[in-house]
């Protein structure tokens, strides 16, 4: 077989005016702007494009489309594109995949004389002993994978999202589907089409026939004059519930693929048929290609497939591949009319090229054989949204059966009619599809409290009414009498699929699994029915017995890059970030906040807190402001502590336990004015916490007159902490008496600071030293942090960042949810028991901590290692002595600049938990090393005597 | 994607409302076994078919609601109640 380019065609869809340059395999080639890579390659008479994954056999075009198996190449640092469907561009770079050391002299090919090795299921039964081999095994297996070649230096390229909520969403534009959106638009509806290829027309667009080529004409005039929103080069690669639909767009001017996101009221389904490929002896030998494939690479890019042809037909298709081969030269050897008995059994020649057809039992000089063997209903939309297609053995293919009323099908994927049928019946869907979408927007729009108000009542769902598409009578063609592939992607033959059947993998969902057949990049698009039909001949059934798999999305493979798209992730910073990040700050990620985590060197910012003042940026911190009588109620009902007398002025560490029992967050809680309360939650349970109120508020206790508003980023927050703080505060306040004995610990009080009125100051804080906590009003919270800067430079003022905070915090043995505590910690394992009141009348998780309290529970205590300079990685295990038992886990460990020791929080079993308990800590190391639980958890300054100062 | 209908905002994606579960009454925290206790806790009824169940809408008006689900087909069947979020009323 010899492709090459012939004389202008009236149908082509080449400029040859624009010659384009690029390279195979580093060759130089050229083709014509509007040629696929492959069509470019065809006419060059390249006639080898592959080689198969398992066996590594040359292979030459089969569909010349999107989904043909054998055309994936490398473009560049671009892995597996589909060459049947890459426009050509100037000066691209193509090589062929699976192939090493070349396309032509594959040394892997070895492995189709050792094909009878590669079995079914051969990975799973070879490689499964003796398991210690496996890396050994892996390693080998690896450089036989498919596939193209990722660069892991590749730039990262574009990737765009869009939201749309048209009314109709078309996928497919063929002439079923154009005339849907046509009608759809011209009854009102907002409708978006979708079409696969790089112009609309579906079939018409390789159809020599005038009558076809004035329909395209008249088809496309219609759609550029309508409100047709068109998409080309895009796939709806998958239908999700209540017609969300995942649309990839390929040919975006900016995005390398964009992902678009469509809520339709109505999807109408047209994607057409598919050709089916043939199983028989040799089919996978370049020079069997489908009548699809003949009549593309003719009538849209001028490229003569062969020389001499053997046509097998079984259809209306097939018949006119034979006018379109003829008018471009190529002889007809003969037609095997499949209607009427003819039969193909095998192709003869080598491994690279058919010289022969064996047909109806005599053999055909030939180098091509054009098959036209049926058709497999793409319904995997259908079966998305729930359907269960029908197989009809009179017309050999799948019919939708009972899809959702907002899905509906068109084209040749609902039946057969001649082109105007097919027109007509497309256009009665497009109506029904838009009557069913103005239903569904009527009822969307009452439901919507707040939008513009309708108008009379919901139109009735609209009956459908269509005039049902006929089906052609077809023979059922899958396997002639000689074996062959079935799916070519994946090197899996019919006698593949019989030897499954025959292990016992004889459901064609087993079979798919085990063989892996109708898995590769096709995605079943041309193997599956093959496959069921062999699997239905292994067990003696038909194919409607069998059934087929289901086919979910995507449609289409689609790429990472498109469905991670463009980052929507918010990063949060304070107001005073800027003075961080001049200021030589290390950053952390925390949740969606950037937080400071040190400013060089956090052991100093340590030693400075305790020895002069610090200042920390702690306006992550969750803030809920609560207003109304019953405040006290609700913190009473949250938190198992008692609420119901806090004085106006004080504050209240409290603790959350879910209904479960198990901590769920802590923090102050003070007491502004008579009804108005300050919340202070983590960092990270800022979101939850709020949840968690209004659940309560607006579900168990809606009489009760609350008013939560979160505050969080309403207020930057600055802890003020160390010996001199209370110097330092006393030179930027006005209006507030900072002696201890006005202003004692665990009080809150108003003030202006900085001149900036309306802050709220808390005596409290994280890290055991004096302490002030200032929350100002967010503007303002970079002049407060800067003034502060300014008013204490001969104090010694420095500031510092989490990890110094997490140090100082962990010195005092203050512990963090989540981090000490996990989700089965419950309120009495913190250590906090004495705190949780079983006396009040209901608190959430009250039961439960009732009956915890008469249990023995794992504990939180403070551990220091007998060597002080070893410090545990956070989550070492306890163990009991040379065994491996767990009895604990280091939760948070550090070394302490203060101390100059290595300091832990743990959890352990209770027998464990009392001062003086030697423990045996096993690091990553695999080194086992003593430490001794001490009986508070304050490694420092345990009496607290700094903090109240 | 389910449409979920907010009493309040109208039918939102579902990724922009928590599922808050199957509705079931709390039960009375002093009395209740711990069967019971449990049962509120961690067993679901898990029908197919018609559900009451919670959903809060945290990406649109913060409300708590509580509606019905047929968890075979999807269908919500109005009207949802605001605040009613445990059983009660169905």
């Amino acid at each position: 077989m010899t492709m090459s380019r012939q004389g202008v065609q009236p149908t082509e869809v080449i400029d040859r005016a624009a010659k384009l340059r690029f390279r195979w395999n580093g060759k130089r080639f050229s083709g014509f702007e509007g040629d696929t890579i492959a069509s470019a390659l065809a006419a060059s008479g390249e006639q080898i494009f592959s080689r198969s994954m398992k066996y590594h056999r040359p292979r030459g075009i089969l569909t010349a489309d999107y989904w043909d198996p054998n055309l994936m190449v490398q473009v560049g640092d671009d892995p597996n594109v589909r060459a049947g469907h890459r426009l050509l561009e100037s000066g691209m770079d193509v090589r062929s995949q699976n192939a090493w050391p070349s396309l032509n002299r594959d040394i892997k090919a070895a492995n189709s004389l050792l094909g009878r090795f590669l079995t079914p299921g051969f990975y799973y039964k070879t490689f499964m002993r003796p398991r210690w081999l496996w890396p050994t095994y892996e390693r080998v297996l690896a450089t036989f994978a498919p596939g193209g070649k990722i660069d892991l230096d590749t730039s990262h390229a574009y990737h765009d999202k869009r939201y749309t909520h048209p009314d109709v969403v078309v996928a497919g534009a063929g002439p079923a589907g154009i005339e849907a959106a046509l009608a759809a638009s011209s009854a009102g509806a907002s409708v978006m089409l979708v079409s696969h290829e790089h112009s609309v027309g579906g079939h018409l667009r390789y159809s020599s026939d005038a009558a076809d080529q004035a329909a395209l004409v008249e088809l496309r005039t219609a759609l550029d004059a309508s409100d047709v929103e068109v998409l080309t080069d895009s796939t709806v690669t998958g239908r999700y519930e209540d017609n969300w639909l995942g649309i990839v767009q390929r040919n975006h001017p900016i995005a390398v693929e964009r992902l678009i996101k469509a809520r339709a009221k109505t999807l109408v389904a047209a994607p057409g048929l598919i050709e089916r490929p043939y199983v028989f002896e040799g089919n996978d030998r370049p020079g069997v290609i489908t009548s699809g494939a003949a009549r593309r690479l003719v009538n849209l890019w001028g490229v003569k497939p062969g020389e001499r042809a053997v046509v097998f037909s079984a259809n209306a298709e097939g018949d006119a591949a034979v006018a379109d081969l003829e008018r471009v030269g190529t002889e007809i050897a003969a037609v095997i009319d499949g209607r009427t008995g003819g039969h193909i059994s095998s192709t003869r020649g080598s491994s690279r090229a058919v010289d022969a057809v064996v047909a109806d039992g005599a053999s055909i000089d030939a180098d091509l054989l054009v098959v036209a063997a049926g058709w497999t209903a793409p319904t995997s939309l259908l079966n998305m949204a729930g359907d269960r297609p029908v197989y009809d053995p009179a017309a050999a293919r799948f019919f939708p059966s009972d899809p959702p009323s907002n899905v509906l099908a068109t084209g040749g994927l609902a039946g057969d009619a001649d082109l105007d049928g097919l027109r007509q019946h497309g256009a009665a869907t497009g109506r029904l599809a838009a009557a069913r979408a103005a239903a569904v927007r009527h009822r969307l729009q009452a439901r919507t409290a707040r939008a513009l108000p309708v108008e009379g009542d919901e139109p009735a769902w609209a009956p459908d009414e269509r005039a049902p598409l006929g089906r052609d009578p077809h023979p059922e063609l899958y396997r002639a009498d000689t074996h062959g592939m079935v799916d070519m992607s994946e090197d899996i033959s019919s006698k593949d699929l019989v030897a499954a059947a025959h292990e016992g993998y004889d459901s064609v969902e087993l079979a798919k699994r085990y063989t892996t057949a109708t898995m590769g990049p096709s995605q079943g698009k041309l193997e599956t029915v093959n496959t069921v039909a062999a699997i239905a001949e292994a067990r003696g059934e038909t194919i409607s017995e069998v059934g087929t798999t289901v086919w979910r999305p995507p449609y289409a493979p689609l790429t990472l890059g498109a469905l991670a798209g463009r980052m929507f992730e918010p990063v949060r910073v304070s107001s005073i970030h800027p003075w961080h990040e001049a200021n030589n700050v290390s950053v952390i990620q925390a949740g969606q906040w950037l937080r400071p985590d040190h400013y060089g060197d956090p052991a100093a910012e340590v030693r400075n807190v305790r020895r002069n003042v610090g200042l920390i940026d702690v306006t992550p911190l969750g803030k809920l402001d609560l207003r109304g009588p019953d405040v006290p109620k609700l913190l009473s009902l949250l938190y198992v502590n008692k609420w119901m007398r806090l004085g106006i002025g004080r504050v209240r560490y409290g603790m959350m336990c879910a209904e479960d029992g198990v901590v769920l967050d802590d923090g102050v809680t003070g007491r502004l004015g008579e009804d108005h309360y300050m919340m202070s939650t983590t960092s990270s349970g800022a979101g939850g916490v709020w949840e968690w109120v209004e659940n309560w508020l607006q579900t168990e206790r809606p009489d009760w007159q609350v008013h939560v508003t979160p505050v969080t980023t309403a207020y930057a927050s600055i802890n003020v902490a160390g010996p001199k703080s209370r110097e330092l505060m006393g030179r930027v306040c006005e209006g507030v008496d900072l002696d201890a004995e006005a202003f004692p610990y665990m009080t809150v009080r108003q003030a202006t600071v900085a001149g900036v009125a309306g802050c709220f100051m808390w005596r409290i804080g994280f890290t055991g030293e004096l302490s002030f906590e200032l929350h100002v009003p967010a503007g303002h919270g970079l002049h407060v942090w800067e003034a502060l800067m300014d008013a204490g430079s001969d104090l010694g003022v420095a500031p510092f960042g989490l990890e110094g905070q997490r140090i100082m915090r962990l010195e005092k043995g203050h512990f963090i949810v989540g981090q000490d505590t996990d989700g089965l910690t419950l309120g009495p394992s913190t250590g906090l028991g004495s705190l949780i009141k079983l006396d009040k009348d209901d608190f959430a998780g009250k039961p439960e901590l009732a009956w915890a309290a008469d249990r023995s529970l794992p504990m939180v205590v403070a551990i220091q290692p007998d060597d002080p300079g070893v410090v545990p990685q956070e989550a070492a295990q306890i163990v009991r002595g040379d065994t491996n038992e767990i009895l604990g886990r280091i939760t948070s460990s550090r070394y302490s600049p203060t101390l100059n020791r290595s300091i832990c929080l743990g959890q352990v079993e209770p027998d464990l938990a009392a001062g003086g308990t030697k423990v045996t800590v096993l690091l990553e190391s695999g080194e086992r090393i003593g430490a001794t639980v001490i009986d508070h958890h304050a490694h420092f300054d345990p009496a607290g005597e700094r903090l109240r100062g | 994607m389910l449409l979920v209908p907010c009493p309040n905002c109208g039918p939102r994606n579902s990724t922009d409302l928590r599922y808050g579960g199957e509705s079931h009454a709390r039960p009375d925290p002093n009395t209740a076994s711990p069967s019971e206790w449990r049962a509120y806790l961690y067993l679901r009824d898990n029908p197919a078919g018609w559900l009451r169940e919670n959903w809060y809408c945290a990406s649109g008006c913060r409300r708590w609601f509580s509606i019905e689900r047929n968890t075979a087909t999807n269908e919500f069947r109005d009207p949802p109640l605001p605040g009613d979020k445990r059983g009660g009323a169905a």
